[in-house]
């Protein structure tokens, strides 16, 4: 398998992260557009750490899968919190931080 | 009597000052010992003024005696040099008698709003400055003491004077204090144009200006001449003086008249004379002219005034006239008339302002219309008013007139001159000056007569027919006893000035050869 | 007494203070501390005369042993012999290394003058006594009258101009206070002022006279004054222009033409001051001025080369002025004021042709027989029903015959008619003026002559003649007042004797002309031709006007003719209205200045002076708005403030950005990245 292969796979899925990120409305979906980018980065570690033989690229990759965890777990909690306040996951009705 | 000698003019002072710091640690409610205090404190200072009275040295009144001499500033090389001789005395004297007079007249009448604590600590800070500039000897120290004055007499109109007072007082403020900071230029001009660089009175006067050019001179001359003509004040000058006085309280008034006007001519005859003397031959034509436009112009003016107090304020200027007019003509004979018509000026119209005040007390109004027959209804206060009139209008055998004479004599035969007015014909300027002064002594019975004849004379008017007026008071009479004495004395025996002055006046006469 | 006559001022002196300070405890009697006082003033001026007198005797050889009295006989040669006054003098004042002293100066006018004085000043007081009694003032009146009587004693003893100055205002002064008596009218204290004002105006010449006598003399004295003028060395015109400063004053004092307005309004004053004020003593102090320093006038106006000259001219024109507006009044006193006017006319005059002492002879008659008429039109009016107005009087010869007889007296005196006092003093002066050569003089007193005798009979006819016209019951005054009537009525009628030369008597000229520094003036023979001429004159004058008077008693003076005749009314407005002079002066001048000039005056110091001092602050503080508008608040304050907008404006702008959306931040945070990354790549590339 060529390198190429998988950083063209890790850039659609980046591409597809940024595009819900910025684009969906719903709260859940915008987390989990976000988890699609950093695997899009796993995906980039993991590979180009087999294709130098060095190990330490995996090493990074399991420590994203941990924080990503972690991120969720703190996002998933605000997008509740935001949902029982304003009975809807829609973030655009979240904009109390305007200047 | 040697720590007598060496302390005197410190004591003469400075007592009052030390009266001043009592009187402001006394709580404001104990108005007695307000009172006591003040009255006391005035009187020892007085008390010195009679140890030098006695002590002088009169067959050497020209020199300097209780010379003082420590150094001060020595940065600027002023010294603490107080001295007093002929010219001075008297003027201290006057000074110190007249805060005595003014201390006990205020006792029982303390002008809106009461509070006799700040009214009395601004006259005795008052007296600080007055009796310190007649015997300073060292022009910082005579500047510092100049200007002092302004300050209590600025509070005392601003703060006790009638409806008009805070224009009055800033008024006065402001031209004063313009003509004395144009002074200090000259007084530095002075210091740093003379041989010697010193700041000593007596020093600069036995340089007599040398070393420094005469047409600086004049301009040196110009500073001085403003700073002292404002005080006086001179035409065209004079127009604090008539606001001031309608404003200010009554013992504000007084002191005003008697002491205040007398710095500016004091100056004078002090420093600007005998330190500038070549510029004063130039500047005297026109300093006489001034002098004589004055007493005519007071003159006119009081005739056209309605209000008793504010016409008073206007002979001062016409009074002032004549006294200005005999320094004007570098005479001894001027100066001595100079001398004698401050001293008889400063009785005379300080009575003068005292009976004002005793009548606006008494009827609630200085408006001449509406008084009348004073003489039936308070005889006592109308007969000294009367006799203060005929004081003031130079009647012989009162003091005015020892003023007055001379110095219409005196511009007879005036010092050399420079050339000046008419062509440098100063003998006929100065003996027109003479005619036309003259006329003012007619205008000047014209004036006060018409306001005797108003005041005093006739019957008392419908308005005040049924009100209790009392006749003079207990203080007025303590007040007023010595300077009814001391006018008809110097009246009668005029010696008893002239013989002091004389020695001083001689003394700056001699620089003009008079 | 000669070398201490200032006693004779000081005791009056003494009494004013005493009645002043313990008067008005004391009552009454304090009128009898006055009188006392002038009495023993009188008796020192009596002896002082009688020493005078003696010293003079001794001096000429005429002396009968009585030496010891006297001291410092000085005789100059064998044919003039020279008496020295005696002076004292004390340290008055002094400028630079000179004294100047204040003292006494006795010789022979010092003593008549002081004779004169105490003895015109007692006979009043006492007469005053009766006549105040029961006034508001009487003690004070007394108190003036003794301040008075010291003045006047004050300034003929005076050793020294400066002193003869003060004498002469605190006669003034004293002339003021009782004119004004009765200050509660308007009238009386207008009258006193316009006295003083008016004397004063004159005094501005007696000011300046003694001030060139002085720096052309070098001193005050008068004996030096006298020895200048006299001597050789005399700048002539210097003292011109002392003497016509000096007549300034006399005309002022004296009531000359043209200042004598203000002697017949000074009738508002006591009769009593009237005659011991303005007709014995203080009126004449200005032709006692004129022959104290006569040398200065003598040589001044050049008397003696003959000739019209000022103070003649001045005498005559005020002789005539004053007895023709006699004739008009309808005031008793004020008839006798004009009459004063017009005697103090011949006094000048007789100065200004060289008659010295004829001069000071009338002066010493007429204070007796001016006195005297004064007293009695008192008398008259104290007991016909208080009034002066002779429209009310009439027929009161019968009720008042001691009134009637003395005034009678004092008006024969004045009119000239012989023996009385007024014929030698007035005949000696109409005498000289010919024989010094000034005609028109003596002509112009003949006219004057005449004038005066018509005038009084007038006065004399319509008071005491006919039908009595006033209310009340007239009746003769008290003791007290006329015991002085009476003295003085010897007075007027033997006085004249001292100086009758027909008799050989020529005392005015051997005692008291002087001797010491006095100018050669000639002294006429007694001419009875002239003498004859003038009573005659006079005789005519009464017996036309009794005639014209008689048959006309009802009616006012020329009121037919006032009627036919247009140009006889002017004249007679123009008489009533006295020459408009008042007018002139009051309204025009006096209105003038205190009116028109004086408000003018007064406007432009508010208006410009003030006007000035204002506007400079009016536009110091304007300068500091401007100041701090323009530059301060717009320029320094307005960059501060820029900056302030522009940072505030770009935070406006900015804050759009924050619009709290996190997929806006997203989306920016991804295109920056974007933007970096084509940079990156750009850079990279090129």
């Amino acid at each position: 398998m060529e390198l190429n292969e998988f950083l063209i796979l890790s850039a659609f899925l980046f591409c597809t992260g940024i595009y819900g990120v910025l684009a969906r409305r719903n709260g859940v979906l915008v987390l989990m557009s976000v988890e699609l980018m950093l695997n899009a980065v796993n995906i980039n570690l993991v590979a180009f750490s087999a294709f130098t033989k060095n190990v330490s690229g995996q090493v990074f990759a399991l420590f994203v899968i941990t924080i990503a965890a972690a991120e969720v777990g703190v996002g998933l909690a605000i997008v509740l919190l935001i949902y029982r306040n304003l009975h809807s996951p829609d973030l655009d009705e979240v904009d109390q931080l305007k200047g | 009597m040697q720590w007598f000698d060496d302390s005197a003019l410190t004591l003469a002072a400075f007592i009052p000052l030390v009266g001043l710091a009592l009187v402001l640690l006394i709580p404001g409610a104990k108005e007695q010992a307000i009172k006591v205090t003040a009255l006391v404190a005035s009187v020892a200072a007085a008390l010195v003024g009679v140890g030098i009275l006695a002590d002088f040295d009169y067959s050497h009144a020209g020199r300097l005696q209780f010379t003082i001499d420590k150094p001060w500033i020595s940065v600027i090389k002023a010294r603490y040099h107080m001295g007093i001789d002929g010219i001075a005395l008297p003027l201290l004297i006057l000074s110190m008698l007249m805060v005595v007079a003014c201390v006990i007249y205020s006792w029982n009448h303390f002008p809106e709003p009461h509070s006799p604590k700040g009214f009395l600590a601004l006259i005795l800070l008052l007296e600080v400055g007055m009796n310190g500039t007649f015997i300073a000897q060292d022009l910082i120290l005579f500047f510092v003491f100049f200007e002092l004055v302004l300050l209590p007499m600025f509070f005392m109109i601003g703060v006790w004077g009638g409806p008009n007072r805070q224009y009055a007082a800033i008024k006065f403020f402001l031209f004063t204090l313009f003509g004395s900071a144009l002074m200090l230029v000259s007084f530095l001009a002075i210091f740093f144009l003379s041989k010697h660089q010193t700041f000593q009175m007596n020093e600069l006067a036995q340089l007599g200006g040398a070393g420094i050019a005469h047409g600086t001179q004049v301009l040196v001359f110009g500073g001085l001449f403003l700073g002292f003509a404002i005080k006086v004040p001179m035409f065209p000058f004079h127009t604090w003086l008539p606001d001031a006085h309608t404003e200010a309280p009554t013992v504000g008034s007084v002191l005003l008249a008697a002491i205040l006007l007398k710095l500016g001519t004091y100056g004078f005859i002090r420093i600007a004379l005998p330190i500038l003397p070549s510029a004063a031959r130039t500047w005297a034509p026109y300093i006489g002219l001034l002098a004589v436009i004055g007493i005519i112009y007071g003159a006119l003016c009081c005739l056209a005034q309605r209000d008793m107090k504010r016409l008073i304020a206007f002979s001062s200027v016409a009074h002032m006239g004549f006294v200005m007019l005999g320094i004007a003509t570098l005479t001894s004979f001027g100066l001595n008339a100079a001398v004698f018509g401050m001293v008889a000026h400063g009785l005379i119209t300080g009575m003068l302002f005292f009976i004002a005040g005793s009548v606006q007390e008494r009827y609630g109004t200085r408006e001449m219309r509406r008084l009348g027959g004073m003489l039936t209804q308070i005889p006592r206060l109308g007969w000294i008013l009367g006799f203060c009139v005929m004081a003031s209008l130079g009647l012989p055998g009162l003091a005015g007139f020892w003023g007055e004479f001379p110095a219409i004599l005196s511009a007879y035969s005036p010092a050399r001159l420079a050339p000046g007015l008419l062509n440098g014909d100063h003998l006929l300027t100065f003996r027109i000056f003479m005619v036309v002064a003259a006329i003012g002594t007619v205008l000047a019975a014209g004036y006060l007569l018409s306001m005797y004849q108003r005041v005093a004379f006739g019957s008392v008017g419908a308005e005040f027919e049924s009100a209790h007026v009392h006749d003079v008071h207990v203080p007025e009479w303590v007040a007023w006893t010595p300077l009814l004495l001391l006018i008809t004395a110097l009246g009668v025996y005029p010696n008893l000035l002239f013989h002091m002055s004389n020695g001083a006046v001689t003394n700056v006469s001699r620089i003009f050869g008079g | 007494m000669l070398q201490n006559a200032w006693l004779v001022p000081s005791l009056p002196a003494a009494a004013f203070l005493v009645i002043l300070l313990f008067g008005k405890r004391a009552g009454k009697s304090a009128a009898w501390w006055g009188i006392t006082a002038v009495a023993a003033s009188f008796v020192a001026s009596c002896v002082a005369a009688v020493q005078w007198v003696q010293r003079v005797d001794d001096a000429t050889g005429t002396s009968n042993g009585l030496a010891a009295f006297t001291k410092g006989v000085v005789t100059t040669n064998d044919v003039h012999h020279v008496v020295k006054p005696v002076t004292e003098s004390v340290t008055w004042w002094q400028n630079g290394a000179v004294k100047f002293g204040v003292g006494t100066y006795v010789d022979g006018l010092t003593v008549l003058m002081l004779v004169v004085v105490t003895l015109v000043s007692l006979l009043v007081q006492i007469y005053s006594v009766a006549y105040m009694r029961g006034d508001r003032r009487f003690t004070w009146y007394f108190a003036a009258l003794s301040l008075f009587t010291a003045s006047m004693l004050t300034l003929v003893v005076a050793e020294n101009t400066i002193q003869l100055l003060v004498g002469w205002e605190l006669v003034g002064l004293c002339s003021f206070m009782l004119i004004g008596h009765w200050w509660e009218e308007p009238e009386n204290s207008r009258a006193a002022i316009k006295a003083f004002l008016t004397t004063r105006t004159g005094d501005i010449g007696l000011m300046i006279g003694i001030i060139v006598l002085f720096f052309t003399v070098g001193s005050f004295g008068v004996g030096a004054t006298n020895l200048y003028a006299t001597g050789a060395g005399a700048h002539h015109d210097l003292l011109l222009a002392a003497a016509v400063c000096l007549m300034v004053g006399i005309i002022g004092k004296s009531g000359q033409f043209p200042l004598h307005t203000w002697l017949p309004d000074a009738m508002a004053g006591p009769t009593p001051v009237s005659a011991l004020i303005h007709a014995a003593t203080m009126v004449v102090a200005g032709v006692f001025l004129g022959a104290r320093l006569y040398p200065v006038f003598f040589n001044g106006f050049s008397i003696a080369s003959g000739g019209v000259n000022f103070m003649a001219l001045i005498g005559g024109v005020t002789i005539v002025i004053g007895a023709v507006l006699a004739f008009v009044q309808h005031d008793i006193k004020k008839v006798l004021a004009y009459s004063t006017i017009s005697q103090l006319g011949y006094m000048v005059m007789a100065l200004g042709v060289g008659a010295w002492s004829a001069a000071v002879f009338h002066l010493f008659t007429h204070a007796f027989f001016k006195a005297l008429l004064f007293l009695g039109a008192g008398s008259v009016s104290h007991s016909a029903g208080h009034t002066f107005d002779m429209r009310e009087m009439g027929g009161l010869r019968k009720p008042m015959p001691i009134t009637f007889w003395t005034f009678l007296i004092g008006s024969a005196a004045l009119a000239g008619i012989f023996p009385l006092a007024g014929f030698w003093s007035k005949d000696e002066i109409l005498v000289n003026a010919g024989a010094n050569g000034f005609d028109a003089f003596l002509i112009v007193g003949l006219i004057g002559a005449f004038l005066t005798a018509a005038y009084m009979t007038r006065a004399v006819w319509l008071t005491f003649f006919g039908e009595f016209r006033g209310h009340g019951h007239p009746h003769e005054s008290e003791r007290l007042i006329t015991g002085p009537l009476v003295v003085l009525g010897a007075l007027s009628v033997g006085a004249g004797v001292i100086n009758a030369a027909p008799l050989g008597l020529e005392k005015i000229k051997d005692w008291i002309e002087p001797t010491f520094a006095f100018p050669v003036v000639g002294h006429a023979a007694f001419d009875y031709p002239k003498a004859v001429l003038s009573v005659g004159i006079a005789v005519v004058a009464i017996g036309v006007a009794a005639y014209y008077w008689y048959r006309n008693a009802e009616r006012p003076l020329l009121s037919g003719l006032t009627q036919r005749s247009p140009l006889a009314r002017a004249g007679y407005r123009f008489l009533v209205n006295k020459y408009y002079l008042d007018d002139l002066y009051e309204k025009v001048i006096v209105g003038g200045i205190q009116g028109a000039v004086a408000r003018a005056t007064y406007w432009f110091d508010q208006h410009v002076i003030d006007g000035v001092v204002n506007g400079l602050g009016r536009g110091t503080t304007q300068l500091a708005h401007y100041t701090y508008d323009i530059v301060d608040q717009r320029l320094v304050d307005g960059a501060v403030n820029e900056l302030a907008h522009e940072a505030d404006q770009a935070g406006a702008e900015l804050r759009r950005v924050q619009s709290g959306r996190v997929q806006r931040y997203a989306l920016l945070l991804f295109g920056g990245v974007g933007i970096l990354s084509l940079a990156l790549f750009l850079t990279n590339t090129i």
